[in-house]
């Protein structure tokens, strides 16, 4: 069981949380133009990674903040949380 | 039989208390302080047990965790308690066990014939002769092997056991309280860590408690006794028996299994039978010790044939002899501690080593005593089926190849030692990168990757002066980076006999012209001859050979016999171990119950249950509930001998002609507020929503991003600013996780603040052409006429007293209110609408009613809004804004989602009106078309419409629109059930909807 550090709770077992996938997915903007590609990259197509992944979770049995976490796929290791303003 | 292997003195168990205790049907007695072991070896008792492919006779081999064979079924508490190791069960007053494996009795074995067939059994034989032909394997092979095959019989009962989970989190977790472990546990408590030592025995001091040394002035084992009360003692530290530390996960979070009360008779209800702790540590230590390597030779499995270190423990904690006339068998010194320990209680014992000579001082203190030692002598073959009765030794040349002057030698038991094998699981679970180490022939562990360090025997280190020392080093060290404190400790004395070096022999050679079998595994049956047959057939990774010949696969996952394994296939390999590598070792160290893993999430405990504020109010109205996620709902109010068939239809009929109350508390409720709230709905739902006014509702469909529907429901704008959501039971926590992304992640500059609601409101749907009436008393000042409060209209009210919302909205079809009050006064609501509502014939409904009554009207629910259909599937599409963009919007323009014969909802009407529909049931053109016959969708709900007194169903089918009128059938293979049916609008009840807005 993963140990995530909440960057408004602090130190909690992974079962307090919900992964929230790729980090990196900009949802592309309202009301703009988008080409059928761009939009089915945006909605299915994801990278799974060996090694650093920064990943979205929820502390949803916590602050309820959803927070992005850098994590390494094949060790679980776990290098820094960020808030979900935080820009990397 | 009578006791006649007990020592009349010495031992660790309570001679004051004896214990009597069934094995096989038979009565025996034993001490307080016994395992089940223990205590039948006192008895003289050395078959247990049978194999697992051949069925031989199996005694003891171990002392502890690492017993391949003595696996008993216990029946404890009227419960059936299956593959219970003898060498780890305590006896209890009153204990019974038997023999698994061998069917009619463990003295008689019919499945022993495999024995005697053997060479139909090589390696991988399975594999090789029951693929073929495929069919034969389900139907004749599998179940046959079933039969033969397996350990004890678990119980088909519920277990009524009671099992306990415990999170704990400390500085230092140690397991295993031998030297090292006790050692740098008391260095860091001294240091105010926050300490757990964990110990899987009963008794505390490990090797401590068996070897002949002295620490400081007291002899190991009362050195051991006092560190652990001093422990003990200490607020910061945690001391636990019986407790085994089996698994090492991800961030230093360790599981162990603490056996609460298997070593007692009876239990207290309340006390459980085992615990699992979810241990998060800083650091961890690893003392988990080593175990003793067999050495191979021709039928090495027979009972009597055991390690030299489980005589030894017999002998020195239980005061039991495992023979009368033993061999001891040894490649190095620890084998003289046992003929010492043999000698000293006036047996002799013969000890044989395979070494060309030796010497140390505990082999001079064995030729002082006149212990008969042969150097370069082997055991050939033990002798004797049930039981050992003599053994071949012969001479052995100094290449180790030949053997000479081979005689037989009468004997009871054969004690072996093939050197010690370091306990590295824990280490290596974690993700350890263990190495070889040439000097004691085994991996020990090498780059830590969490924070764990091993320490003693376990990290190779066999002399108690060198793991004293390292122990309470490091036990300072990795306290002190956590405390800062330091509270030097100093290193006892020891006195101990240094070892001479060991020999790497290991496998004794045939002598001409003989087969036995010589055992690697001994739970699984693989012998030498089965490793090489594998390595014949071509395997090479150790992993393959290991699966193909299942060579430390059983229970006791290979803890005997993993490196000589190894050893085998680097010799016939010409490789050298570490070439080879060693298989990956997983948690558990030792089997875990089920029971320990699902701990108190057993029933109705393996989820919260959530009942409304109504709740006892229902119970005692007869109401029959049903599970609605986490909530229990009323499905039907049970009146005579109804069942819920009758029961629904009259509480849907009644809705229908007079007035129907239902507790809608269940409903996700998700308050809203903030300038840019309405903004963000309008994101958020596919409908128009910032021209909403204050006081109105407004129903709403919502979307992923790929365009299949995730929610609907109604919400409210309560004031200018402020809106309270309503969604389904079932998505109300996604709802709100959803919502919550959109503006933490998406939207971070939409002022909206979203917080559930959902208990802090009970709610009643008030249903029926007579709501309006109900309604009005209930709140006499207010103007609830159909122009002061139209459909999809909100005011606030007082309800006897009670603030309470009122909304005018409607699943049912029907003119229809739900009422909404603080949760605490929920009852209260409830029961005034029934007691007002009673000269308007009101009676409650359940969620069965409330199914028929919106299926009837064409209202999708959740098994429409399925995770697969998009807004037209359920003819929503006219809730889709085409002037804004929304969540979800660009994928539904997608080539599938617009194709013209896509899916949509329409009724379905059975031609005979009579038979129901099965849900899930296909919607078919031609009933008796050839498989697989292609299928136009399938029917989401089912109900017996009350407005027409017969059955009807929704359905989701190909071209939907253009399907109405057509005469299709409904086919269940399930049910097997072909029934033609009409299709017809899934507006099936006022279909233009005239009565919520009546
Ligand atoms: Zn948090």
């Amino acid at each position: 069981m993963l140990y995530i550090k909440c960057p408004h709770c602090g130190l909690r077992p992974q079962t307090e949380f919900s992964y929230g996938g790729d980090a990196t997915v900009k949802r592309p903007e309202l009301n703009k133009e988008i080409s059928d590609q761009d939009w089915d990259n945006f909605v299915y197509l994801r990278k799974s990674p060996r090694g650093k992944h920064l990943e979205l979770w929820q502390h949803i049995s916590g602050c309820r903040q959803w927070i992005k976490v850098e994590r390494d796929t094949l060790t679980h290791e776990i290098f820094t949380t960020y808030k979900a303003s935080e820009n990397i | 039989m009578p006791e006649n292997f007990r020592l009349d003195k010495g031992g660790l168990v309570n001679r004051n208390k004896k214990i009597s205790f069934t094995f096989n049907g038979k009565k025996y007695f034993g001490y307080e302080g016994d395992t089940l072991a223990s205590a039948l070896l006192a008895n003289g008792v050395h078959l247990v047990g049978r194999s697992f492919k051949y069925h031989r006779p199996r005694g003891f081999f171990g002392a502890g965790v690492d017993e391949p064979y003595a696996i008993v079924q216990m029946n404890r508490n009227n419960e059936i308690d299956p593959n219970v190791r003898a060498t780890e069960q305590e006896l209890f007053e009153g204990l019974e066990a038997k023999s698994v494996n061998c069917w009619p009795n463990v003295d008689f074995d019919i499945g022993a014939i495999n024995n005697f067939l053997n060479k139909f059994f090589p390696a991988g034989f399975y594999y090789k002769t029951f693929m073929w032909p495929k069919s034969f394997w389900y139907k004749i092979y599998e179940p046959i092997i079933r039969k033969a095959a397996g350990f004890g019989a678990a119980s088909i009962k519920h277990d009524k056991e009671r099992y306990e989970h415990k999170y704990e989190y400390c500085d230092l977790l140690i397991a295993g309280s031998g030297p090292s472990g006790l050692a740098s546990a008391y260095a860091a408590a001294q240091n105010g860590a926050r300490v757990i030592l964990a110990e899987d025995k009963s008794r505390f001091g490990g090797s401590l408690l068996t070897s002949e040394v002295t620490i400081g002035n007291q002899s190991g084992q009362e050195w051991a006794e006092k560190i652990i009360s001093e422990l003990k003692s200490m607020p910061n530290v945690v001391v636990k028996n019986r407790s085994q530390v089996f698994g090492y996960y991800d961030h230093n979070m360790l599981v162990m299994s603490e056996r609460v009360s298997d070593h007692l008779p009876k239990t207290d209800k309340y006390i459980p039978k085992q615990r699992l702790w979810y241990i998060r540590a800083k650091e961890v230590v690893i003392s988990s010790g080593s175990i003793e390597r067999p050495l191979v030779f021709g039928n090495n499995d027979a009972p009597g044939v055991m390690l030299s270190s489980a005589a030894k423990e017999y002998l020195k904690i239980y005061g039991v002899l495992v023979g009368k006339k033993p061999i001891i068998f040894t490649n190095n010194d620890s084998g003289y501690e046992t003929g010492i320990e043999f000698k000293k209680n006036g047996i002799d014992p013969i000890i044989l080593d395979t070494r060309k000579d030796a010497s140390s001082e505990i082999i001079k203190e064995a030729k002082e005593l006149n212990i008969n030692i042969k150097f370069s002598y082997v055991v050939v073959a033990a002798k004797g089926y049930k039981k050992v009765n003599s053994a071949d030794i012969a001479r052995i040349s100094d290449d180790k190849k030949n053997l000479s002057n081979i005689e037989n030698i009468k004997c009871d038991c054969i004690c072996v030692s093939g050197f010690w094998t370091p306990s590295i699981h824990l280490a290596s679970q974690s993700g350890n990168k263990t190495k070889f180490n040439e000097e004691i022939d085994a991996f020990i562990p090498s780059q830590s990757k969490q924070k764990e360090t091993t320490l003693g025997a376990a990290n190779g280190v066999f002399t108690l002066e060198e793991t004293l020392k390292t122990s309470f080093e490091k036990g300072s060290e990795l306290s002190k980076q956590i405390t800062n404190k330091e509270n030097k400790v100093s290193v006892p004395t020891v006195v101990e006999k240094k070892p001479s070096s060991h020999d790497k022999f290991w496998c004794v050679p045939l002598p001409e012209g003989k087969n036995y079998k010589r055992f690697l595994d001994f739970q699984n049956d693989v012998a030498v001859s089965d490793i090489q047959l594998a390595l014949r057939e071509g395997y090479r990774s150790i992993e393959h050979v290991k699966r193909y010949t299942t060579l430390g696969m059983a229970t006791d996952q290979g803890k005997t016999s993993n490196l000589n394994g190894l050893q085998l296939v680097s010799d016939v390999e010409n490789k050298v171990v570490p070439q080879v590598g060693h298989t990956t070792f997983r948690p558990p160290y030792t089997p875990v119950s089920i029971g320990a893993i699902v701990g108190r999430e057993v029933g109705k405990h393996s989820k919260p249950t959530r009942k409304s504020p109504m709740h006892y109010w229902h119970e005692k109205n007869n109401a029959v509930f049903v599970d609605a996620g986490v909530w229990l709902r009323p499905r039907y109010y049970k009146q005579g001998n109804e069942n819920l068939f009758e029961a629904s239809k009259r509480e849907a009929k009644n809705v229908r002609q007079n007035v129907g109350v239902c507790d809608v508390t269940t409903l996700g409720k998700i308050d809203i507020k903030g300038p840019d709230a309405a903004e963000f709905l309008n994101r958020v739902y596919t409908n128009a929503w910032l021209k909403l006014p204050v006081g109105k509702a407004r129903y709403g469909v919502m979307l992923r991003e790929d365009g299949i529907v995730m929610d609907d429901g109604t919400t409210t704008r309560i004031s200018e600013n402020h809106y309270h959501m309503t969604t389904t039971t079932a998505q109300a926590a996604n709802v709100l996780s959803h919502l919550e992304y959109y503006l933490q992640l998406v939207w971070p500059e939409l002022n909206v603040n979203v917080v559930s609601s959902t208990e802090q409101w009970a709610g009643a749907a008030i249903a029926g052409p007579k709501s309006r009436e109900v309604l009005q008393k209930l709140f006499p000042d207010l103007d609830v006429s159909n122009e002061g409060l139209p459909f999809m209209g909100y005011m606030e009210g007082n309800l006897f007293g009670v603030n309470a919302k009122i909304f005018r909205i409607s699943f049912s079809g029907e003119l229809a209110y739900e009422v909404n009050v603080e949760s605490d006064n929920g009852n209260y609501m409830w029961e005034k609408i029934l007691e007002i509502g009673k000269e308007f014939n009101i009676q409650p409904y359940g969620t069965e009613a409330l199914s028929t009554l919106r299926i009837e009207m064409g209202h999708v629910a959740g098994s429409e809004l399925d995770g697969r259909t998009i807004p037209y599937d359920n003819s929503l599409e006219g809730l889709v804004s085409k002037k804004k963009d929304f969540i979800g919007k660009r994928s539904l323009s997608k080539s599938a989602y617009v194709e013209i014969d896509r899916q949509k909802i329409v009724g379905v009407v059975p031609l005979d009106k009579k038979t129901s529909i099965p849900e899930g049931s296909y919607i078919v053109k031609d009933a008796k078309a050839k498989l697989p016959n292609p299928k136009l969708g399938h029917v989401s709900a089912s109900c017996w419409s009350v407005e027409y007194d017969n059955p009807f169903s929704l359905a989701i089918i190909k071209d939907g629109k253009n399907m109405i009128g057509q005469k299709l059938f409904a086919m269940s293979p399930l049910k097997n059930k072909t029934i033609p049916v009409e299709i017809v609008s899934s507006h099936y009840v006022d279909p233009k909807g005239e009565r919520v807005r009546s």
